[in-house]
């Protein structure tokens, strides 16, 4: 196939009451090729697809598919189109099965045949897809038994399913295993030679140089510069991007030795009928970050949750040295021991999505009496302290802190729940996937709370599927692997060894 | 020995209407549109039935014609909820006190009020009509022996075909719905239809074949009932179904109870369902069953490009 265009916009903008959030994109991208689009959180990477998507209506400028100007009036129309996004937030029916998600998804391709008929049909196709691509799936399970990781295969089968000859990809790999994400942008690219146009959306700058013929970067919803990747370094990206060059990513273990041990999990055990977890045992020390690496689905989820009091049923002991079992802690007595929480489901477990960001930022504290008592809420003392947060965790995208929190984009919602959690100091910090779809800064921005807070003597618990993160930020690294802890390392550790205890013991 | 025969021959009487409202609901909310107009959409059948019914004199064409004039009422309400976006509980409410109004007022303007109309005859189903006790149980009009069928239908298009499938998406998640290019509002507008007209089908069902008569709100609540009777069933049509025998079996005995001598305050007799229903809701919410059978998106409207 010759390099014709695939995509091409042309000054297009977009607002969303009042914030403008695209400001005269141009973007193109070529059959066979891998198109990365890189930019800072809230730039307008996901606004610009979504409009190629059909989910947004553009305001001004033009769209070309394959060189012809269309106007789409909805996703139908681009998925007849041959379009194929999958989205930052996934687009999943929870209490469907992987089946039924992924025949809804074909509406436009006609298929007779009976119901029962065409779902199992839908089943073995998936089976099939899945293999091809190296994913384990269960057609009939419900989508809300998965793992985040599990979600984001059914979303990525769904669209390869779909048949889409232009593939978007909305930050695909953040919360997938190294492995798992080199082969899946390794399939990614078999399309892009076989002449499928792929437009990946990511913060990795690792990624764009390995994977992708092309990449354009955005700033404050505008395209900056479109380059070929093969003629940058990852700093000059880095600086393009955020405009700073590379943050140091070396590890920087505790400057002291680590305290006394401050959180001792003893036997936990699952007492549902999957057995996520087998008998864990961890002792986490203060002043000092432990990181837990492993395969996602290895019962990271299920032992965030216990830590972080979200209801999951098991059993065994999670002490807090001097405080007594974790389990029986409400949410007003983990605050007042200082236990900061940073669940991996930020708009759905850490934030309350319909309401302000100053009130969200407030609920940590509402119960300690310093918004006023319980019949009066002192609103102008909560937007004050909110103010000031957002501007201390340089929260982006805020147009007004009376705004709803679910507008925020992915990383600048994190920073709203660690300024959170992070008001007074924690002595014990529980993290799950803290850095995931944040850009390079903010990440950064991140680590150095976490570090920060580990070097004031708080015990720090990163459970993290990105091995790179848990290298470059614990002080010790656990392994974990079908529910329990199976091999321990102290830094600086063998990378190597870690990745083949990851993966043995499966 | 009479007590139990003639309170068993007036069970579907008092259930049907149930049974078809509920469902009626149920297929509007499984959509993820809550629906609170039932009482009004039931009044405008009962209505409209009887009008027919005195007009065309043909029962058949009676129940059609209040049924699709429930439906073409509900598409105000779909107005309300689909296009304008009003809070879908206010939307509901005005929506009976609308209807409430604009029956009797066309009830007493056609002088259809208090006229009475033929029905239909009684089917015995026999053998079961011969069995001791239960018989008449099996001797009804046709609509109640249908009323199985449309429950086994609806089940089937809810559960078995990809309409189905794409009305229940559109109720839990209608922005992954709408991603994958289905009209969320088209379908939650089919849903509103499709149930307004059982519920259509329901009012008629107690003015033109029970009562055989039009009376100004004559429904008397059962509508809301009906509402609880969802959430009871935890939005299954099968569920609906025997709970919808449950509430008739209570309605049926009180006036058998009446009859039979026994003395009841009137008061108490008027407030049964209601106590029944207010019964059922706190067991639910005591028992704490399963809540996740309620549709993710029920009562939320629907903005493409709005982030929720
Ligand atoms: N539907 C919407 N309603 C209101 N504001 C929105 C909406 N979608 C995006 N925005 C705003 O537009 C800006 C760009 O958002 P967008 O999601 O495109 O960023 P992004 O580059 O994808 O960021 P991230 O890397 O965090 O995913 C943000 O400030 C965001 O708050
Ligand atoms: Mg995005």
């Amino acid at each position: 196939m010759s390099k014709q265009n695939a995509i091409q916009l042309s000054g297009v903008s977009k607002t969303f009451d009042g914030f403008k959030a695209l400001s005269d994109a141009d973007f193109t991208a070529k059959w066979g090729e891998v198109h990365a689009l890189l930019g800072e959180n809230g730039a307008g990477k996901s606004s610009l697809m979504n409009i190629v998507a059909g989910l947004y209506g553009p305001e001004g400028g033009s769209l070309f598919i394959d060189d012809n100007p269309v106007k789409l009036k909805g996703p139908k129309e681009a998925a007849k189109m041959g379009i194929g996004m999958v989205h930052q937030h996934f687009k999943l029916v929870m209490p469907f099965t992987v089946a039924e998600n992924i025949l809804l998804n074909l509406g436009h391709i006609q298929t007779a045949g009976l119901y029962r008929e065409r779902l199992r049909r839908v089943s073995d196709d998936i089976r099939a897809m899945a293999k091809r691509i190296g994913f384990e799936i269960d057609p009939d399970t419900r989508v809300d038994q998965l793992s985040i990781a599990e979600q984001q295969r059914v979303e990525i089968l769904k669209v390869l399913l779909a048949g889409a000859k232009v593939l978007i990809l909305d930050e695909p790999t953040a919360v997938l295993t190294e492995e798992e994400a080199e082969r899946l942008l390794t399939t990614v690219q078999g399309f892009a030679r076989e002449g499928a146009a792929v437009i990946l959306v990511t913060h990795k700058m690792n990624d764009v140089l390995r994977y992708a013929d092309q990449v354009t970067i955005m700033r404050a919803g505008r395209t900056v510069k479109s380059l070929k990747p093969d003629s940058v370094s990852v700093d000059e990206l880095i600086r393009l991007t955020v405009g700073e060059s590379a943050p140091d990513q070396s590890a920087t273990p505790g400057e002291r030795e680590p305290g006394a041990p401050y959180l001792q999990v003893k036997g936990l055990t699952s007492t549902g009928p999957l057995r996520a977890l087998n008998n864990l045992n961890l002792t986490l020390n203060q002043g000092e970050i432990y990181g837990l690496a492993g395969v996602g689905g290895n019962g990271q989820s299920e032992l965030a949750n216990a830590l972080m009091g979200i209801p999951e049923p098991v059993e065994g002991q999670m002490e807090i040295v001097g405080e007594g079992d974790l389990a029986d802690f409400d949410a007003a007595r983990r605050r007042a021991i200082g236990i900061a929480s940073i669940p991996a489901d930020r708009y759905g477990a850490a934030l309350a999505g319909p309401l302000s960001i100053a009130d969200n930022y407030a609920l940590g504290d509402i119960h300690s009496g310093r918004y006023g008592p319980f019949w009066y809420l002192k609103t102008r003392a909560i937007e004050a302290d909110a103010a000031e947060a957002v501007r201390q965790f340089d929260v982006q995208g805020v147009r007004s802190l009376k705004q709803k929190a679910a507008l925020l984009s992915g990383g600048n919602a994190q920073k709203l729940v660690i300024a959170r959690e992070f008001k007074h100091p924690p002595r014990l910090v529980l993290a799950h996937s803290p850095s995931r779809g944040l850009d390079v800064k903010a990440t950064e921005a991140v680590r150095d709370r976490l570090r920060a807070a580990r070097d004031d003597g708080a015990a720090v618990l990163l459970i993290s599927e990105d091995l790179d993160e848990v290298m470059a930020m614990a002080d010790r690294i656990g392994v974990m692997s079908a529910g329990r802890i199976v091999a321990e390392f102290s830094q600086p550790a063998d990378r190597q060894a870690i990745g083949q205890a990851m993966v043995n013991h499966v | 020995m009479d007590l139990i025969t003639s309170w068993m021959g007036n069970i579907p009487e008092f259930a049907v209407p149930f049974a078809l409202a509920a469902l009626g609901l149920i297929i509007t909310e499984k959509s993820g549109v809550l629906a609170l107009g039932a009482e009004g959409l039931m009044l405008v059948g009962a209505v409209i039935g009887v009008g027919a019914a005195l007009t065309f004199d043909n029962t058949a064409v009676a129940l059609a014609i209040a049924m699709i004039a429930a439906s073409i009422v509900s598409l105000l309400f779909a107005l309300m909820v689909l296009v304008m976006r009003i809070n879908q509980v206010i939307s509901g409410l005005v929506l009976v006190f609308f209807c409430q109004g604009l029956t009797t007022l066309t009830g007493t303007l056609m002088g259809w009020t208090n006229q009475p109309v033929s029905g239909l005859g009684s089917i015995a189903l026999w053998p079961l009509s011969e069995l001791p006790y239960v018989g008449r149980f099996f001797i009804q009009n046709i609509v109640v022996y249908l009323v199985p069928l449309v429950f086994v239908f609806s089940v089937w298009a809810l559960n078995r075909t990809t309409h189905g499938l794409r009305l229940r998406a559109v109720g839990e998640n209608p922005q992954a719905a709408d991603a994958a290019g289905i009209s969320v509002l088209g379908y939650r507008l089919a849903a509103i239809v499709i149930g307004a007209a059982l519920i259509g089908l329901a009012g008629a069902f107690i003015a033109v074949l029970s009562n055989k008569l039009w009376i100004s709100n004559m429904t008397a609540g059962r509508g809301w009932i009906a509402v609880a009777l969802v959430i009871f069933a935890r939005w299954s049509p099968w569920k609906a179904l025997a709970g919808a025998l449950l509430f008739g079996c209570i309605e049926a005995l009180i006036p058998q109870l009446a009859a039979s001598g026994i003395k009841l305050p009137q008061y108490f007799v008027f407030m049964a369902p209601y106590a029944i229903t207010l019964g059922v809701m706190v067991w639910v919410a005591v028992s704490k069953r399963d809540i996740s059978s309620q549709p993710g998106a029920l009562g939320a409207p629907f903005i493409r490009e709005e982030r929720t």
